[in-house]
């Protein structure tokens, strides 16, 4: 199957007073079509500034310094500003951390999505107000939000505004960025299904970012577990949860606590900080499997079993 | 009878709203809804407090810890009301009381290094008699919640990850030593890999202190490993309580039951089956559910009598108390009273 989005090596450095720092460091990763591909990882990982650098929204001082990202085989760091827009929204939808709670509390949720309609597209206002409310139905709201204000709608159903409205053009790909995060359980749930909804119904692929490895057992097709700025190991969610491969991966399945477990243990030592990443494996100070090597050479991601993709030496 | 370490009876709480400039209507929204529940003075334990946001937990935190005053209602701690508490001995109060909030950035001053809130405690509290004194009984305070002094001595707040933060607390209650814990939501920003570490610490401290804790979090997950005895929040009302692994593996309130179902389980290969609508409760529903049962707007199951009365909370199993109607005692109980 042709990937629909194949990220190679890129690298996505911030400008800082230090010298610059390496957020992320060398990533490559493919979505395919029709699927949720799952990027965890723990708070300063590089997980958001991964996503950032991929659909090209980063932010000065950061920047992207090598690397390429084809979508549908057109490289995205090669076309301009103006071909990039016709692409997003049309083509790629992003639903940035926190953005429910970026909606303008002075328009109308229609308003609102017409904007983004009419302002990506030639879509006349009537035709683009009905596909507003066609969407809204798609993702479980009633009709009469499209009239309502965001302050009158809760957490989950804001959120829902907003998968309604990356979904308006009808992408192939949708970024959500920690969507259920600060969301209650029930919510969540209900947030967590839209999203399982994007790929059941209408077929659009989703990168799903999130720090909460029990959402993505939830939904996610394919995982990628990010460690310091780099991928520690991809493969499919089955596989992932019920033979993790990489040590940290390991650790961080066991680490989650759950109602079905009694005992959980935590990772002993701090994830490292940007400004100095180790030498080597930059999980080995945390590692209870290293090895000499494991300080001296940086393992690359590579195919271990079968569409089990994994950055270790173990498996060298 | 031996006396309880904490004890709350129908306490509630009224915020007003509206009423700005004349221009809106005043109303009031209740926050905390006839709560009562006891924390004995036995043996020590960790009492969750869970609900979904809105539904009065860090209220009642601010109650129990003196810091809001209730519309109505009793605290006593010790037997003594907490208001009282605070007018003739704060300093006792707050020793024996200690709290751990949600944010661990918003603690800790900026300017001064992290370990400024340990020394304050000692000093204020005269914990010890000498400056080698108190610098020995942190280090050794840190070292048995397994920080490493040498690491973190000296540092900034900045310089610290969050759930080292939070650890610093655990080493200030292991100082202090106080009977009762009262932690808001104290894991919900820090990583996975380190929220582990702090519940075993806390856990561990329970034991070693002989402290009781009411532990307040929406995350059922962590309750369930934390926590010996729960209690679940609906818009400020309690709606079950009991001992936390039956009351998590065998629901008894549909509203526990929803909230248990919406559960995550860390294993894709037990997914959720069944999905959720959104149902929004308005204020109205909820204003007239004061008189009823809180969740019959939501609820499955409802029934006439739901919307006629509300259940009291009554114990239906040996230990375990669940407000809801479809409970044949729970019925009697409404009859009786």
């Amino acid at each position: 199957m042709e990937p629909i989005l194949a990220v190679e090596d890129l690298e996505v450095y911030y400008k800082s007073i230090y010298g610059d720092v390496k957020s992320v460091d060398g990533v490559s990763f493919s979505v395919n079509p029709r699927e949720i591909f799952g990027i965890a990882g723990e708070s300063g990982c590089g997980k958001s500034t991964l996503v950032e650098g991929v659909l090209r929204v980063i932010a000065t001082p950061g920047y992207i310094k090598t690397g390429k990202i084809l979508y549908k085989n057109t490289d995205l760091l090669s076309l301009g500003d103006e071909e990039l827009r016709k692409l997003r929204w049309r083509e790629l939808s992003y639903i940035p951390q926190g953005s429910m709670n970026s909606l303008n509390p002075v328009l109308r949720v229609e308003e609102q999505m017409v904007d983004a309609i009419t302002s990506h597209s030639d879509i006349p206002k009537e035709e683009a107000r009905e596909m507003a409310i066609a969407r809204l139905k798609e993702v479980g709201l009633p009709v009469e939000v499209a009239r309502m204000y965001p302050h009158e709608l809760s957490g989950g159903m804001k959120q829902r505004v907003i998968i309604g409205t990356a979904i308006l053009l009808k992408p192939s790909l949708v970024v959500a960025d920690e969507p259920v995060t600060a969301l209650d359980v029930v919510v969540q749930k209900g947030v967590l299904q839209s999203i399982a909804n994007l790929r059941d119904n209408y077929g659009i692929a989703v990168i799903f970012v999130a720090h909460d490895l029990a959402a993505h057992a939830e939904i996610v097709d394919r995982l990628a577990i990010m460690y310091a700025g780099k991928i520690a190991e991809i493969g499919s969610v089955y596989s992932t949860f019920e033979d993790p491969l990489h040590p940290y991966t390991k650790l961080l399945v066991a680490a989650i606590p759950s109602i079905e477990k009694e005992v959980v243990e935590g990772i002993p030592g701090l994830a490292p900080s940007p400004l100095n990443w180790p030498p080597g494996c930059r999980f080995h100070p945390r590692c209870p499997h290293a090895m000499p090597i494991c300080s001296t050479e940086e393992p690359p991601l590579e195919e271990v079993r079968k569409d089990r993709y994994v950055a270790c030496h173990l498996y060298r | 009878m031996e006396q309880s370490l904490l004890e709350l009876t129908n306490v509630t709480k009224d915020y007003a709203i509206g009423g700005g400039l004349g221009l809106t209507e005043k109303r009031s929204i209740r926050a905390v809804d006839n709560v009562s529940f006891t924390i004995s003075g036995g043996k020590p334990t960790i009492m969750a407090l869970v609900g979904e946001s809105g539904s009065g937990k860090s209220t009642l935190a601010r109650i129990i810890l003196g810091l809001l005053k209730p519309t109505s209602g009793e605290i006593l701690y010790q037997g003594k009301d907490v208001r009282r508490w605070i007018k003739d001995d704060r300093m006792g109060y707050r020793r024996n009381v200690q709290v751990i909030f949600q944010d661990p950035y918003g603690i800790y001053n900026p300017f001064y290094r992290v370990e400024r809130v340990l020394f304050k405690a000692v000093k204020k509290f005269r914990l010890a008699s000498t400056r080698s004194e108190a610098q020995n009984m942190v280090i050794d305070s840190m070292r048995a919640m397994g920080l490493r002094p040498e690491d973190l001595l000296g540092r900034y707040p900045h310089q610290i990850s969050g759930g080292e933060r939070q650890r610093l607390m655990l080493v200030r209650i292991l100082l202090m030593k106080p009977k009762l814990v009262v932690a808001d939501e104290p894991v919900s920003m820090i990583d996975v890999s380190l929220r582990s570490i702090f519940l075993n610490n806390l856990q561990n401290l329970k034991d070693r202190i002989d402290m009781s804790c009411i532990y307040i979090t929406h995350d059922l997950n962590i309750a369930h490993y934390i926590a010996d005895d729960i209690v679940i929040l609906c818009h400020g009302r309690i709606v079950e309580t009991g001992e936390t692994k039956p009351a998590v593996r065998d629901p008894l309130h549909p509203y526990t039951q929803a909230l248990v179902s919406a559960i995550p389980i860390p294993d894709p290969k037990k997914r959720w089956k069944d999905t959720v609508e959104i149902e929004e409760v308005t204020f109205k529903e909820l204003q007239a559910a004061r008189r009823l049962c809180i969740y019959c707007h939501r609820c499955p199951y409802v029934m006439p009598i739901c919307k006629e009365e509300i259940p009291p909370l009554t114990e239906v199993k040996p230990g375990r108390n669940v407000a809801c109607f479809l409970y044949p005692q729970v019925l009697e109980a409404a009859k009786s009273s």
